[in-house]
């Protein structure tokens, strides 16, 4: 019960989410009527595949400082997370594009920027399968999540700054990755920090399930020495 | 300092010995310049920045993938018994963007040959060029040192790398328009130049703390 305090606090802060995402009384602005409610599913995916992909790379130096296979285990769990997380937000984002941009596709660059980054992660998947030896692999994909982080983060901090996007907060220099939190509205605030913790603290209960059902299936390999 | 300067002697000297390698490359910029000289003679800018670029890109694959490679295991084991991890990849470094800024020089005078040059200010040009083929040189040292790693070949180190070099590929692809005449924002120019100087830093310093993990077994 403990420790699963956070467990807990993730499925109420969903379901509020859920109930008060809907029922609250947003303000309609311009095309984008009843639509703004997607805010609370589609930018926390971000938030949480942000999250997701830093506890990677955390695991993936401690594995370079401390080769122990478990480090490795929790970097590939994070990082499929965080993959899993970035398809969810592209994939409600064309959802929300269709019905305001008119088309679930039009080459925004921040569309194109997280296009690359699903397939940076998919090349570190693409990486693992291709090494068959367990420590090598680990060694490998370690070195090539840290590399591929540091080039991920300068795409979607910088990229999006420098040209016109049809996404908010899209405007040249001044422009942000994301939105510009000043600009939520105050009752849609309510619920936005919420979901956002809420959705990140479910992506992590993902990565820990599926971090223990890889421990148990490779338990001969850990525990050999 | 010395060692560094030995071992890049070493593939130079061994590159100049071996033309065969050298040769191959040349050959395959010029018959895929060739290739495009054939199938559009007379490209409008923008497609000719596109196609320069796009082609820097796969002869930067080629080029930097044998690097790595070209090492067997036991010499691999003996670089390692003379030298340190840092001193290694900072030559192959240091060879790599050698190899690319000629590679680059090479494949710039053949687009001027055969397709034309739609160019306002080619020396603007000349620069950007050898900054992005250091971008380009500097990205895939690594990756080809993580693909030789993973013992496999050059096509594991395009999925790794295409991806990984977008942002950079950009970043040059809109800095060259600059050559081509594009008026850009008072400072943007700089702005771009100076992002794309941060990344390449970024990558040299990332090479350097990462390859020694990759070298031990």
């Amino acid at each position: 019960m403990r420790k699963s305090w956070w467990k807990i606090l993730a499925v109420v802060l969903l379901i509020y989410t859920f109930t008060a995402g809907f029922l609250i009384h947003i303000p309609h602005i311009g095309n984008l009527k009843e639509t703004a409610r997607n805010l609370f599913f589609h930018v926390p995916m971000w938030f949480g595949q942000i999250t997701l992909l830093s506890i990677s790379l955390v695991y993936s130096i401690l594995y370079l400082r401390t080769p122990d296979l478990k480090y490795d285990i929790f970097a590939v769990c994070f990082a499929k997370t965080g993959i899993l997380m970035g398809i969810l937000g592209l994939v409600t984002g064309s959802i929300w594009a269709t019905y305001t941009w008119g088309s679930p596709w039009s080459n925004d660059p921040k569309q194109i920027g997280v296009a690359i980054a699903l397939l940076i992660y998919f090349a570190y998947l693409v990486l693992r399968n291709a090494v068959p030896d367990i420590d090598k692999r680990a060694k490998v994909s370690a070195v090539y999540n840290i590399f591929a982080y540091f080039i991920y983060i300068p795409l979607i901090m910088i990229l999006p700054r420098m040209v016109e996007s049809l996404h908010p907060g899209g405007k040249g220099v001044e422009g942000n990755p994301g939105l510009n939190g000043a600009d939520l509205d105050a009752n849609m605030q309510l619920v936005f920090l919420p979901a956002v913790i809420g959705w990140t603290l479910l992506g992590a209960w993902i990565s820990t399930l599926n971090i223990r059902l890889e421990l148990i299936r490779d338990k001969n390999l850990l525990n050999a020495e | 300092m010395k060692t560094i300067f030995a071992l890049l002697k070493k593939d130079l000297l061994l590159e100049l010995r071996q033309q065969h390698s050298f040769y191959g490359i040349l050959l395959y910029v010029a018959s895929t310049i060739f290739v495009l000289y054939l199938s559009l003679s007379n490209p409008e800018p923008d497609v000719w920045n596109a196609l320069f670029w796009v082609i820097q890109l796969f002869v930067c694959v080629n080029a930097v993938a044998k690097s790595f490679l070209q090492e067997s295991r036991g010499r691999m084991l003996y670089f390692y018994s003379i030298s340190g991890a840092r001193e290694f990849i900072i030559a192959k470094l240091i060879y790599n963007i050698i190899l690319m800024l000629l590679m680059s020089m090479m494949s710039l005078g053949l687009f001027f040959l055969l397709l034309k040059n739609p160019l306002d200010k080619p020396l603007v040009f000349l620069g950007i060029v050898c900054l992005g083929s250091i971008s380009l040189s500097l990205v895939f040292t690594l990756l080809a040192a993580i693909a030789a790693k993973a013992q496999q070949n050059a096509a594991l180190m395009a999925i790794l790398g295409f991806p990984l070099i977008v942002p950079q590929l950009l970043l040059v692809i809109r800095l060259s328009k600059a050559a081509f005449g594009e008026q850009f924002r008072t400072g943007a120019v700089l702005n771009l130049t100076g992002l794309i100087v941060g990344l390449d830093i970024m990558v040299l310093i990332l090479s350097i703390i990462l390859f020694p993990f990759l070298w031990k077994d």
